[in-house]
């Protein structure tokens, strides 16, 4: 599994981590349905550490498409909330 | 993945289909991609320059701030020495305020560093990505059917494209931080040229709108406390300090080195 953490890197995963990843996922958009931003920000650098520590980086010279982009590292919880949908977060 | 990396990913793979349907067949799709990455380069160093620009301006501000901070409390001491202790006050008030904003300042430094460091790195993968993808273009078309070669075509071609639109990303964050960095320096500089740091302490406590407002962004706690060590070190103070001379320098601490006495 290939995954691409935004404005940083793109790592190759064990597929065994999708699950995890996926748990993840949806723990930290239901912290952010509920306004519990520490919770978030627990869950969500939880998320980035499995991606760096588990993930061998990809090198420059692979062409390969991300199966999932996880937001940017420094997102803020307000982006979080919600911006990141149409064109609020990624330049055309 | 429904939730977050999920509609991250959605939005980027829609960006890049967007990108790529712009041109209709692969060689095109290539120099289209090959010409899009050239601009965004360009944009690159552009957003890199602004960093430094604003980085540099921000470093001067801290400079400035750091002597106000020591002339401060030279002022303080003076008008402590002089049994003004209303003017003191005032002083420490500014130069409480002063620390803070030089803080503040040193993060935002700090922080420009990094932005800047992962820019370059970023530009410098998006130029051997965009080298990878040339030579790839030409060995692909050498060695595959026209229809094989569209289809690995059109996936280095979605690599590259993600990678651009990451890098994309990446400047428009980096530009969006120094633009608000931009404008807290421009209000600095605006405080400033109201007087909020004089060189000479005109003022008198909660004669202004602007004391009140800088007695309310200092902890009155810290002023006391400022004033009591400035006390005990000019043997002035009706406070009872443990010590004589240096007494409150024990209880000083984070507080930026004070000046000789």
């Amino acid at each position: 599994m290939i995954v691409r953490i935004a404005t940083e890197n793109q790592y190759r995963l064990p597929e065994e981590d999708a699950d995890r990843l996926n748990e993840l996922d949806n723990e930290a958009v239901s912290a952010v349905d509920a306004g519990d931003e520490p919770r978030f920000q627990a869950i969500f650098e939880q998320m980035l550490n499995i991606v760096r520590t588990d993930g061998e980086l990809l090198g420059d010279d692979d062409l390969e498409e991300s199966d999932v982009i996880l937001p940017p590292p420094d997102l803020s919880f307000e982006e979080a909330s919600g911006e990141f949908t149409g064109d609020g977060l990624i330049p055309d | 993945m429904a939730g977050m990396g999920g509609r991250m990913s959605t939005v980027i793979k829609a960006k890049i289909s967007k990108l790529l349907d712009k041109a209709e067949d692969p060689s095109e799709t290539l120099e289209y991609s090959y010409q899009k990455q050239m601009e965004l380069l360009q944009n690159v160093k552009k957003g890199v320059a602004d960093v430094v620009t604003s980085k540099k301006r921000l470093q001067l501000q801290a400079n400035k701030l750091e002597q106000q901070v020591v002339k401060l409390d030279t002022q303080a001491r003076q008008a402590l020495a002089a049994g003004r202790e209303d003017l003191a006050r005032v002083a420490l008030e500014r130069k409480q305020f002063a620390q803070q904003e030089l803080q503040s300042l040193d993060g935002q430094v700090a922080e420009l560093e990094t932005q800047q460091a992962a820019l370059v790195e970023k530009e410098q993968k998006l130029r051997s990505k965009l080298e990878q993808f040339r030579t790839k273009k030409e060995v692909i078309k050498a060695q595959y059917s026209a229809a094989e070669a569209q289809v690995k075509i059109s996936e280095a071609a979605t690599g590259v494209g993600e990678e651009m639109a990451d890098v994309g990303l990446a400047m428009q964050r980096a530009m969006d931080k120094t633009e608000n960095m931009r404008a807290r320096a421009n209000a600095m500089d605006e405080l400033e040229a109201s007087g909020a740091f004089d060189d000479n302490l005109t003022l008198t406590p909660g004669q202004d709108d602007l004391d009140r407002e800088l007695a309310e962004l200092t902890s009155g706690n810290q002023v006391d406390d400022d004033l009591a060590r400035l006390k005990a070190e000019l043997g002035t103070g009706d406070t009872p300090a443990p010590g004589q001379l240096g007494a409150g320098e024990g209880g000083a601490e984070g507080k930026p080195q004070e000046g000789t006495p």
